[in-house]
């Protein structure tokens, strides 16, 4: 996994509360057995107007010049800002692949679904949750600076803005070791062999039909 | 205190070790397995030279992109038959059980886990799927997992996780006819909201919960996770017990006893302390319909698509104006004026035997009129016995269609799917934009509400028949 220090980074908003894995990336780009290449049909169905499949030569296809990601402006966002609830639905970490694919790193937004959240982590993507107002003066901004970025600082926890506000934010203790060192999870893990181990076998003692 | 909710139990129960900031290494009973979310997973697995942890914990079959037709011809998608072809190599080439794709076991991940014992009261149960929720409708801790988290497991049988908040949802009373744990669920949603769960492992208790059957309390569980809760779980009760009884992977004998009396203690004792509870009435709930583009947007069959209007958050407002144009729906139409295109009835929410009863009973003897009526049963064992019980005959004379076990239009990875514009009644449990096929527009209702669309053409209220 890549490593997530600071970032000072171009954000892209995307106005919508609610919106769900399937909205990120559309079951039939699923059936791919890769982790790459999901980048070009992230936001499928709303960045193009016509019905993609995976296979397809995204470069010939309609664009919708109405949605966010097909802005001049925001082509090169790394940091996204989103409303309530972003990443609700369906468990396919598909959805963290397309959003890094596409060049973010770094999800701001009032409230996150749990699963994403926890998937983005492992995919070098950083959730951030903000209080609701903040979010919304944020959508301001950006809606009023073309080429608005936001330093994001995971060492300090911090979030600046061009005009020097700064605020602050939560991140889990075990999480943001990761994210700095980028460390994979499973190699952890495999340090504590001994302690699974044993519970395992107490485990399988006292419940002998598992 | 010594209290503990049902969720404090199964979660001390299975925590490996703890740090200093509350993440915890839990210990993972049961992994279900499917296509599409585990390819990445054994890739990650053989790249780093790891091995499964433990082989016997892992149950796979193929679902999501599985025909629902001719599956004699295999699978004609080239990209489908290749996700299916690796779950069948990964799973020879590592020893793992799977019910492959014409095997009488196959099915819905969800439906098969308990239909062969697999999933167990007490377990914990993962799955790289969000509707893994299903499963704790036995008292079990499961939630879904992503793609990463699927590899973590099958490298170290462990999780690192932090302990969620208990939410208790208490539904006491009776439910009206024609009122199912489909519209407890949707009533539940619409109450909390999709994120009102978030943070929580919701436990569902009261007499209206006790009094479901197994199928019902999976189809609530299953639910949890449109809540926004990772995790629904419901106390272990006699219901729960007499399910299990000669499943396939259940225990036997001496050590069916033991299990039982194991199994007895999966409940919150009295008096313990939840972080939330939401109480609703039983009989006030009625068929539920969903009108828009999230489970949240929900009425009573009686009441008609609300107006954006009346609404003062600016966001919901907005939400609702989007959802209602992407639904082609206008405000203040009553939901049984609201003509239906298609229906489905299937996915992990409702393919079970009961649902496929309940559906059946209010087809027989009558002709669908809807353009397409699909019938997907949850498992061929599902199907095997919907077929002993004669409903194939009931839905195929009706105008129904009778397919094969799979996911099929709940997300319509295969070829059964909406086109733009068609609205579906659909006894699924996602009613996202492009959910069901691009464009097309998906009510959420009970098996029997979608059976009587399906022959109506238009939303009827069930309970008034
Ligand atoms: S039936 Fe639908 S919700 Fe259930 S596992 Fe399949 S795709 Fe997911």
């Amino acid at each position: 996994m890549d490593k997530f220090i600071k970032l000072d980074g171009l954000v892209m908003p995307l106005d919508r509360a609610n919106v769900d894995t399937d909205a990120i990336i559309p079951k039939q780009f699923l059936k791919s057995i890769k982790r790459s290449g999901f980048g070009p049909n992230a936001f499928d169905e709303w960045r193009y107007l016509d019905h993609g499949e995976p296979g397809m030569d995204n470069s010939s296809r309609l664009i919708n010049k109405d949605f966010v990601i097909n802005f001049r402006r925001y082509q090169a966002a790394s940091v996204l800002l989103a409303r309530e609830n972003f990443g609700c639905g369906s468990s396919r970490e598909h959805a963290p692949w397309a959003l890094e694919d596409c060049g973010f790193r770094v999800i701001i937004a009032p409230s996150f679904a749990d699963i994403f959240f926890n998937n983005c982590f492992k995919n070098g993507l950083l959730p951030i949750r903000l209080p609701a107002e903040q979010v919304d003066d944020l959508f301001r901004a950006v809606d009023t600076h073309i080429g608005y970025k936001l330093l994001v600082d995971l060492e300090g926890q911090t979030i600046s803005t061009p005009d020097g506000v700064v605020y602050p934010f939560e991140v889990d203790a075990f999480r943001k070791h990761c994210l700095l060192n980028g460390l994979d999870d499973i190699g952890l893990t495999l340090q504590h062999v001994d302690a699974i181990s044993a519970y395992e076998a107490k485990h399988r003692a006292a419940q002998p039909w598992l | 205190m010594n209290t503990q909710t049902l969720y404090d139990k199964l979660w001390n129960d299975h925590v490996v070790r703890q740090e200093n900031d509350g993440t915890a290494l839990i210990y993972i009973d049961r992994h279900l397995v499917h296509e599409v979310t585990s390819p990445q997973a054994f890739e990650g697995l053989k790249l780093a030279g790891r091995k499964l942890w433990r082989t016997e914990s892992i149950l796979a079959v193929a679902d999501h992109n599985v025909p629902t037709t001719g599956r004699a011809q295999g699978i004609t998608d080239p990209i489908a038959r290749l996700q299916v072809e690796t779950l069948d190599s990964n799973c020879a080439e590592f020893g793992v059980n799977e019910f492959k794709m014409n095997d009488l076991r196959q099915g819905i991940v969800h439906v098969v886990g308990p239909e062969q014992g697999s999933t167990l009261p007490g377990m914990t149960v993962v799955c790289g799927d969000s509707h893994t929720s299903t499963h704790g409708a036995f008292a079990a801790l499961a939630f879904g997992i992503g793609t990463s988290e699927v590899e973590h497991v099958m490298a170290t049988q462990c999780l690192l996780m932090k302990k969620n908040r208990a939410m208790q949802v208490l539904v006491d009373g009776v439910l009206g006819t024609g009122v199912t744990a489909k519209d407890v669920a949707l009533a539940v949603i619409g109450k909390i909201g999709t994120a009102g769960g978030t943070g929580f492992a919701i436990e569902f208790a009261g007499s209206a919960i006790r009094g479901l059957s197994m199928e019902g309390r999976m189809t609530l569980c299953n639910m949890a996770i449109e809540a926004g809760a990772r995790a629904g779980m419901i106390a272990v009760d006699d219901t729960t017990v007499n399910y299990f009884k000669g499943r396939p992977f259940a225990p036997q004998g001496e050590t069916w006893d033991k299990a039982v009396d194991y199994w007895r203690t999966l409940h919150s004792d009295a008096g313990a302390v939840f972080d939330a509870v939401v109480t609703l009435n039983a009989a006030e709930i009625k068929p539920q319909v969903t009108w828009g583009t999230s489970p949240e947007m929900v009425v009573a069959v009686d009441g008609c698509v609300p107006d954006p209007a009346t609404m003062t958050d600016p966001v919901k407002r907005e939400g609702a104006e989007r959802a209602l144009q992407y639904m082609g729906l206008v405000a203040n139409t009553p939901i049984t004026d609201i003509a239906v295109d298609k229906v489905f009835i299937g996915s992990c929410t409702n393919a079970r035997i009961e649902d496929m009863r309940a559906a059946a009973a209010v087809a027989l003897g009558k002709k669908v009129t809807v353009k397409q009526a699909l019938v997907v049963p949850g498992s061929g064992l599902v199907k095997a016995q919907a077929e002993l019980e004669g409903l194939d005959k009931i839905f195929i004379e009706a105008g129904f269609e009778w397919r094969d076990p799979g996911c099929s239009m709940c997300l319509a990875m295969n070829d059964d799917r909406l086109s733009p514009g068609e609205r579906c009644a659909s006894t699924s449990n996602r009613n996202f934009e492009g959910r069901q096929g691009q464009g097309g527009r998906t009510h959420l209702v009970s098996p029997q509400m979608a059976a009587a669309a399906a022959i109506a053409g238009h939303f009827v209220d069930i309970s008034k028949q």
